[in-house]
């Protein structure tokens, strides 16, 4: 039980290299994260799962100074280019300040632990580092 | 009565934002409409809807208002739009009214958020044993927020001005701050303000940071308000006194919109689309253009959102909104002043009264009746609001001729 993992979001698959699962829309190719009943750029109604590339670009980002209560600051939030698809999450393995994020840099896809539960198993998150 | 093309704000009110700790919302909103009655020289009797707006109260506000300044038995709609939900009650006045089903309508919007904190953040649930679990959409074991970027709305609304300077070059936080700098100097003419101090480029830079590249002052000012307004159409107008119909303000454009689907506009709320659609549609349907503008009342929720909407609105060139605010065009006396009252950075943002607050500052200019802080000679303005998730208002609003 010791060595089990469990992906923080079930788009982020820890089979072989960790990546992300998105669900393209099977008629425009329009990209979600979770579940749609119907696409809505297109309203077509059949999905089938890509695999999105682990190295893009920071189109946007944020450092966070303020959060609810339990949200450890600073960190940083952005938006990824990843291929076309835009992808959200944290930059990581960097200074959380804007000498070292900057607009249009290259980054990659990365997991760290967020640790284990009461029964062993491993909670893996993911973000983007300097690539 | 009859369907009329023609719609006019016949009377307007906002309360003073800020702290109002003595008043509840049935108070507050109750006092916007029974001045905006006023205002326009009408009563509850004259009224065949009332819409009202309001987030956070529990619902059922309008039926409360009716208890509080008069119960006629006119249909009340309930509305609740994010932001937005101002110019939304106010729409569904209109559009009553447009269709014929009355004269005479009312919209109100009242919030009571002094003291609220953060908008937008989650907590993370404390549990005895601690199982990664999966719940949720995204199959969640964990809370994202702030592990798979923020929800913050400080944080979100900095993506979207950075997303611009990614798109465009040329901001930064200098940047940013001079766009708050701006407004909190044009706050200082209007006493109905949270906040209205004048504050230096500097310290704004150097107060506390929130999501970078806003700091404290450069956020929207959670506050208590409400704003009302009667609106009627244009037969009807013309059986009303002369002074009635001097003071009264045609809506030459009144347009709702929501995000249609966009790459990434579920990754990082798409505030532009829906801004850039509804702005086409009130100019095509008000027959005006952003040249014909004498003051814009904008959506300036942080100061990273103030400076897209310069685009948005098409109040410049496509990627020119950091030479525009630099030629200085949106200062109270530049050749599209922006945020007159002082935005909500500094007037204040009450969610739910935000949508008709800034409708009554674009109507206290066109009446000439804006004292200190009158833009000379106004005739025609523009207000937007932006909801996050999203939805869109913009009115265009024009000086009576009659
Ligand atoms: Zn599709």
């Amino acid at each position: 039980m010791a060595d089990t993992k469990i992906p923080l979001v079930d788009y982020l698959s820890l089979d072989g290299e960790p990546h992300l699962i998105a669900q393209e829309c099977t008629s425009c190719g329009a990209k979600y994260f979770d579940r749609r009943n119907a696409c809505a750029g297109c309203f077509a109604t059949e999905f089938s799962p890509v695999e999105v590339g682990r190295e893009g670009v920071l189109t946007s980002f944020t450092i966070v100074a303020f959060a609810a209560p339990g949200v450890k600051v600073p960190f940083v939030a952005g938006v990824v280019d990843c291929g076309g698809i835009s992808v959200r999450g944290n930059v990581i393995n960097t200074e959380p300040d804007p000498d070292h994020v900057k607009l249009g840099m290259p980054v990659r896809l990365a997991t760290y632990s967020m640790g284990a539960d009461d029964h062993g198993t491993e909670a893996i998150a993911f973000g983007f580092e300097p690539a | 009565m009859s369907a009329s093309d023609d719609i006019w704000i016949l009377g307007i009110n906002m309360t003073k934002f800020g702290k109002h700790p003595d008043k509840d919302i049935v108070d507050l909103g109750a006092e916007a409409m029974m001045a905006a009655l006023a205002d326009g020289g009408v009563t509850m009797g004259d009224m065949g809807i009332l819409a009202a707006g309001n987030l956070m109260g529990g619902g059922g506000v309008g039926q409360q208002l009716q208890k509080q300044v008069g119960q006629t038995g006119i249909p009340v709609y309930n509305v609740s739009n994010a932001c937005a939900t101002g110019a939304t009650a106010l729409r569904t006045a209109i559009m009553a009214v447009k269709a014929g089903e009355c004269d005479m309508g009312i919209a109100v919007g009242v919030e009571k958020l002094a003291g609220a904190g953060l908008l937008g953040g989650g907590g993370t649930p404390k549990k005895d044993e601690k199982v990664w679990e999966p719940s949720g959409r995204f199959g969640a074991v964990a809370n994202p927020d702030g592990v798979i970027g923020t929800n913050t709305m400080p944080g979100v609304f900095a993506q979207i001005g950075m997303e611009y300077g990614h798109k465009y070059g040329g901001t930064s936080f200098e940047l940013f701050a001079k766009i708050s700098e701006k407004n909190h100097s044009h706050s200082t003419l209007n006493p109905l303000a949270a906040y209205s101090k004048e504050m230096s480029l500097e310290q704004i830079m150097g107060d506390m940071m929130i999501a970078y590249p806003n700091t404290r002052p450069m956020c929207s000012a959670n506050c208590d308000g409400a704003a009302a307004a009667v609106v009627v159409n244009g037969a009807k107008l013309r059986t009303l006194s002369k002074e009635q119909q001097r003071r009264a303000v045609k809506v030459r454009a009144s347009v709702l919109t929501t995000d249609p689907w966009e790459e990434a506009c579920q990754v990082l709320p798409d505030v532009n689309t829906l801004t850039k659609n509804a702005s086409a549609q009130a100019y095509e349907s008000a027959g005006v253009g952003p040249d014909d503008l004498d003051l814009v009342e904008l959506h300036d929720c942080f100061a990273t959102a103030e400076l897209v909407h310069y685009d948005n609105l098409r109040l410049c060139e496509e990627g020119g909104a950091v030479d525009f605010f630099e030629s200085g065009a949106t200062w109270r006396n530049g050749a599209t002043p922006v945020n007159v009252s002082g935005g909500l950075q500094s007037k204040g943002h009450p969610i739910s009264a935000t949508g008709i607050a800034n409708i009554w500052e674009v109507c206290h200019h066109v009446r000439g009746e804006a004292g200190d802080r009158q833009i000379e000679g106004a005739q025609v303005g523009l207000a937007h609001v932006i909801g996050l998730g999203s939805a869109c208002g913009v009115h265009i609003l024009e000086k009576s001729g009659l």
